[in-house]
């Protein structure tokens, strides 16, 4: 037999425990954020910042390792963006939906799919080996710039598509051709929405470990140029905690790691929100 | 033909051969790890690298089946933490949350997909590993604290596609349905579910693909013993951590051993990107 409830009393009971899961979720995201924080904060001195790495880590602070990091997701950021942005004015502007297109979209899909770790393994074979670039900032960078152009493809695209029809007719109508549209009229009018894309790009190269230490290398010493090898702070963290070289270092590396990605994220949603507005 | 239009023609062969870009990394990618992994795998037989037991590289015995199964247990574990998870937060987010709210919850849900994945490896194993251990015993470096992390890590996927996807469900239906009396819970089960099923069911997919290619989290905490697991508290060592653990060192054949790891994980993650996207396209006709 099947007892009946009324239909009230379990959305009640559903309600509850969606909320309770919601609310384990956000719990556990908070938990995370404020973890780091409150352990690493304490670490973080103008020093930490300022001085390299002394002893494999065990001593000093971190500033090579941020120097690495900024200067890889910079190249990442270089290379991906013009291939992205390109590929999203070739999908929005220049083309009907066709089997290309489809093509094209089912390939930028899969390769967002791709573990880092494949990422990683590739970039070492082709860049590292093959063409004998070493690990580098340019194997890392170049590596990297492949793993974060399906999200740039996409978010350009999105942004792209959400600029009203119009104002393409009226420059088209002022005589202007479709390239001077698309640069012109289109693409600023796209920007924060571009700018989002990138952004996120950012925040991924940032994070990323498995596909850098096999490519970029973990020397701690300052990148002199584009061919030294160079540890970022995310590797640097993992290999801190990992062989235990340092807690106190690698809270606070990861402490810093943790409010620049905070600070990314928000200027990404900011971007966003502000764009999405403007169309709406 | 003018200059005017010489250029717009240049311009557009330029950006085609641009968007080709990502296929052609895709292809480029498929190319060097099958032409460093497959040979060795045709070499020892791709029965024993499938089927055999045991890993010991430095003897030439190529057996990846713990590391699948191993594989296999912490993404089957990260789902059954993860869906419920983010079904639930999907539904309250589109369904029993108000705008303002939803305007809160959701961005701050996404920061989960920002955090780098070395810091959800370092919480579990300063938090989650010592727990288990204390609490459940074994060495706490286990199925279960991959399982719970992974589970973590996989829900800002599963909760933005199905947000998404319930999000493309026409009004009318919920309307429609509210206007016959139902409930909210009613109507998200019995119209906005099935309307939804589709793009649901690739998130589900896409958040397995996540978990399966997840690499530096697992490393620490998942124990890394290349054998197959027999309790949730035993260590476990997936295809990803197999590749990472011994990338630095290898040489020769074990190195293409490691290469034919990544052919493997490479052909999951394809025919779990090829289904995602057949799902998901077929809500769209």
């Amino acid at each position: 037999m099947k007892i009946r409830v009324d239909p009230r009393v379990e959305q009640q009971l559903v309600k509850a425990v969606l909320w309770l899961f919601t609310g384990l979720t956000v719990f556990i995201l908070f938990f995370i954020i404020i973890y780091i924080l409150r352990k690493g904060l304490p670490v973080i001195s103008l020093g930490f910042i300022t001085r390299n790495p002394a002893e494999m880590g065990k001593a000093g602070g971190i500033f090579s390792t941020i120097v690495g990091t900024v200067a890889l997701t910079l190249l990442a950021v270089l290379i991906a963006s013009p291939l992205g942005v390109g590929s999203a004015i070739y999908l929005t502007e220049y083309t009907r939906e066709t089997w290309v297109t489809r093509v094209i979209r089912f390939g930028s899909e899969c390769l967002a799919g791709i573990p880092s770790i494949i990422f990683g393994l590739f970039g070492f074979i082709l860049f590292v080996a093959k063409l004998g670039l070493g690990w580098s900032l340019l194997s890392g960078g170049l590596t990297l710039a492949f793993m974060i152009l399906p999200t740039i493809i996409r978010t350009s695209e999105e942004a792209i598509r959400s600029v009203p029809q119009t104002y393409r007719e009226v420059s088209f109508s002022l005589g202007g051709t479709k390239w001077q549209t698309v640069t012109r009229v289109v693409l600023p009018s796209a920007l924060p929405g571009i700018a989002t894309g990138v952004i996120l790009g950012i925040g991924r190269s940032i994070g990323e470990t498995a596909a850098v230490i096999f490519t970029a290398g973990s020397s701690l010493h300052l990148p002199t140029s584009l061919f030294s090898s160079s540890r970022t702070m995310s590797v640097h963290f993992y290999i801190l905690a990992r062989e235990g070289i340092s807690m106190a270092n690698a809270y606070g590396t990861a402490a810093i790691l943790m409010i620049v990605i905070l600070a990314i994220n928000l200027a990404a949603y900011g971007l966003m929100n502000r764009f999405v507005r403007k169309y709406r | 033909m003018t200059r005017l239009e010489r250029n717009e023609r240049l311009t557009r062969v330029a950006l085609l051969l641009v968007a080709f870009s990502a296929v052609s990394i895709l292809l480029v990618i498929t190319v060097f790890i099958f032409g460093e992994g497959t040979p060795v795998m045709f070499r020892y037989g791709l029965k024993k690298f499938l089927f055999s037991l045991d890993w010991f590289p430095l003897e030439k015995s190529f057996g990846l089946l713990p590391m699948i199964i191993g594989s296999l247990f912490v993404t089957s574990g990260a789902l059954v933490i993860g869906v419920p998870l983010g079904l639930a937060c999907a539904i309250v987010l589109t369904e029993f949350s108000s705008k303002h709210l939803r305007r809160v919850l959701k961005p701050v849900i996404e920061l989960l997909a920002g955090i780098p994945s070395v810091v959800y490896g370092f919480i579990g194993v300063v938090i989650l590993v010592p727990f288990i251990r204390d609490h459940f015993g074994g060495p706490g470096l286990s199925v279960l604290a991959a399982s719970i992390i992974l589970g973590i890590m996989i829900l800002p996927t599963i909760i933005s596609i199905s947000i998404d996807s319930l999000e493309a469900v026409p009004r009318t239906y919920r309307e429609g349905s509210i206007a016959l009396g139902a409930t909210r819970w009613q109507t998200t089960r019995m119209v906005m579910f099935p309307a939804a099923k589709p793009g649901i069911i690739a998130s589900i997919i896409l958040g397995m693909g996540r978990a399966i290619g997840e690499t530096m989290a697992v490393i620490m905490i998942a124990g890394n013993a290349a054998m197959i697991p027999r309790s949730l508290l035993d260590p476990v060592r997936t295809l990803t951590s197999n590749i990472a653990l011994e990338m630095g060192y290898a040489a020769g054949e074990h190195r293409e051993a490691l290469f034919a790891t990544g052919v493997i994980l490479f052909v999951i993650i394809m025919v779990l990107n090829t289904v995602a996207n057949v799902t998901s396209r077929r809500r769209s006709r």
